[in-house]
């Protein structure tokens, strides 16, 4: 670990910084809700090397359940960075050109403060006296990090999902220290629906009784039950009904016929619960419930466009990459389009692509190679744009 | 001329009917080629609409800002007078509402640049006279069942369309199926018989703001004044 202030003499093009923890010790962070974080710390982890003039830094945010293990090898899950398909070297987002930064966000739980990190100066948890959080919120912080790093301009702000609200949210607050962003399978606002299955997978954790009002930590339990069930739920919805049948069908699970009880008798009984076990060994139960609640308070539907046209930030220079997926129903097309509708209204640089495939908002994560093909060549060519 | 040489012809006249360092909204990019073109001999700022997912990616990939939709859906959200020039190469035909889209152009577009076939061709003439068939030519390739050109229209309909629709022609260069280029307006017989290709620069009638004083105020109406 490296306090800030060595990182800001030891951060340089040459010094290679694998995994690190960026503290913020009285910063006093002022919330979007009013309260306030006396300090906090960031867990980020860095790709590739910053070249001299600081111009090929590219910031990845991670999605509800994410974390700054973008590539590479995660120590938590010992498996691949949840995007080492599209962060790496050759990789479509190239850490042999771009220097990549992806952080865990605040209120998570691998490393960044959140529900459950000590509260200043105790040696207790915060659970659930650790106060709302945004995305705004996260954002913030991500940009004090960026300033840490004495990065002044990012090139590009990449996310899906929550990931693409932060990216949003970049655009919106700090047109003026990136230059571009990717934008994918999100939207200007969490819908009705989003936040009527989120609430169902907090009603999930909440009514464990385990969960005790989020002091679990205090008897070494966690709520895993209504965890589990609430991952179990929000996989659903990452899917889509094609992909599902492709996969499971109504096939059997270990056995030839059905067993007349409650076992996991289909595959897609068996696959849920061995989603569900494996996110409680994982995730935290509170962090769940903080960004899942920041995801539904994500609301640009109105303000978006005045914040584009009016802000006193310039934002004219920025270009966006919108993309989104045909089968994807929990962010669907016509919430993308909306964003690039307000976008070219006011005549900005937008590209906008919806992707043919059954797999559903999962889709960023997983086997597109239309997705690959379009963030190679935005970052490729418009790194070369701003090169010359 | 085969296809490809002659989407090039036309994009090498377009080219020439645009001013340096201008901003130009390209519908129907495909995979940029034009936009290409014309940010690097013009110097342009250009977007991109394409129906075609697939070029869609491929021009976005190539790092021009292309929309992925249809245009005739899609025009809506760009504000007035927001580009300099629209342009709508060999794709009105394939529109399903044509003079509304024309309209459109000129809404968006301080110009518009429009391409199109022309159905009057004598070849095209020739094949419907004799032998009384649905004509497919090196132009209009597909049978008629399965042709994405549903409004056939020849240079006569289109300047007639101008005229109601108060359309200025500022610029048309005509091409005869050898790849010869005339200048339309003044070739005074036989331009529908004898232009495969039209390519026209459009924009509205010059006009006067005009002025209604109120007691108080003074308004000025931006509207296009009819003959």
């Amino acid at each position: 670990m490296l306090d800030l202030k060595d990182m800001n003499t030891k951060f340089s093009t040459d010094t290679k910084l694998e995994s690190e923890i960026a503290y913020f010790e009285n910063i006093n962070l002022k919330l979007e809700s009013g309260d306030i974080i006396a300090s906090f710390k960031l867990a980020f982890k860095t790709f590739g090397k910053l070249n001299t003039d600081k111009s090929n830094a590219i910031l990845v945010c991670h999605a509800l359940t994410g974390d700054q293990y973008v590539a590479g090898n995660n120590p938590i899950t010992g498996r691949e960075g949840w995007w080492s398909r599209m962060v790496g070297p050759n990789k479509p987002v190239d850490t042999n050109k771009f220097f990549v930064i992806c952080s865990n966000v605040l209120g998570g739980c691998s490393g960044s403060t959140g529900p459950k990190e000590l509260q200043n100066g105790s040696d207790v948890a915060y659970g659930g006296d650790f106060p709302s959080v945004t995305i705004k919120d996260m954002v913030k912080a991500q940009s004090l990090l960026i300033e840490s790093l004495n990065i002044e301009k990012l090139f590009s702000v990449i996310g899906g999902s929550m990931g693409a609200m932060q990216a949003l949210q970049w655009a919106i607050d700090f047109p003026d220290k990136i230059l571009n962003i990717i934008h994918i399978a999100g939207a200007l606002k969490h819908s009705a629906q989003n936040i009527a299955f989120h609430e169902v997978g907090r009603q999930a954790i909440m009514s464990d009784p385990i969960w005790k009002n989020g002091k679990y930590f205090e008897n070494n339990e966690v709520p895993e039950r209504g965890l589990s069930v609430a991952r179990m739920i929000a996989h659903i919805t990452y899917l889509s009904e094609n992909a599902m049948h492709r996969k499971f069908g109504r096939k059997l699970q270990s056995r030839d016929i059905i067993s007349f009880g409650f076992d996991a008798d289909f595959q897609v009984e068996s696959y849920l619960r061995y989603q569900g076990k494996s996110f409680v060994e994982r995730f935290d139960a509170n962090s769940y419930l903080y960004l899942t609640r920041a995801m539904d308070y994500f609301d640009h539907d109105e303000t978006f466009r005045k914040n584009i046209e009016f802000s006193h930030n310039p934002n004219n220079h920025l270009k966006y990459l919108i993309v989104s997926f045909t089968s994807d129903w929990l962010f669907p097309t016509i919430e993308s389009k909306m964003i690039v509708n307000q976008l070219n209204s006011l005549s900005r640089e937008v590209s906008f692509l919806e992707i043919d495939t059954d797999k559903g908002h999962d889709s960023f994560l997983l086997e597109e190679p239309q997705l690959d093909d379009v963030i190679k060549g935005f970052l490729t060519n418009n790194f070369a744009k701003i090169d010359e | 001329m085969n296809k490809i040489n002659s989407i090039r012809k036309d994009w090498s006249l377009i080219e020439t009917l645009i001013a340096p360092d201008r901003k130009i909204l390209d519908i129907g990019c495909g995979d940029g080629g034009l936009m290409e073109q014309l940010e690097n001999n013009r110097n342009a700022i250009t977007h991109g609409i394409e129906l075609n997912r697939d070029l869609a990616a491929n021009a976005i990939a190539r790092g021009f800002n292309v929309v992925h939709g249809n245009a005739e859906l899609d025009l809506s959200q760009y504000s007035n007078n927001s580009f300099d020039y629209v342009i709508l190469s060999q794709t009105l035909q394939a529109m399903m509402k044509p003079k509304d889209i024309l309209s459109e152009l000129l809404r968006i577009g301080s110009k518009a640049i429009v391409s199109f076939p022309n159905f009057g061709h004598w070849k095209i003439r020739l094949q419907l006279l004799i032998s009384g068939k649905m004509p497919v030519t090196e132009s209009l390739p597909y049978t008629w069942y399965d042709t994405p050109n549903i409004h056939f229209f020849t240079i006569k309909d289109f300047l007639n369309l101008c005229n109601e629709m108060n359309i200025v022609i500022e610029k048309s260069i005509g091409l005869t199926s050898k790849g010869r280029q005339f200048d339309i307006s003044e070739s005074i017989s036989g331009v529908n018989f004898f232009t495969h290709e039209a390519i026209f620069l459009l924009s509205y009638k010059n006009f006067e703001p005009i002025k209604i004083k109120s007691s108080k105020k003074v308004f000025a109406k931006n509207s296009v004044i009819a003959n």
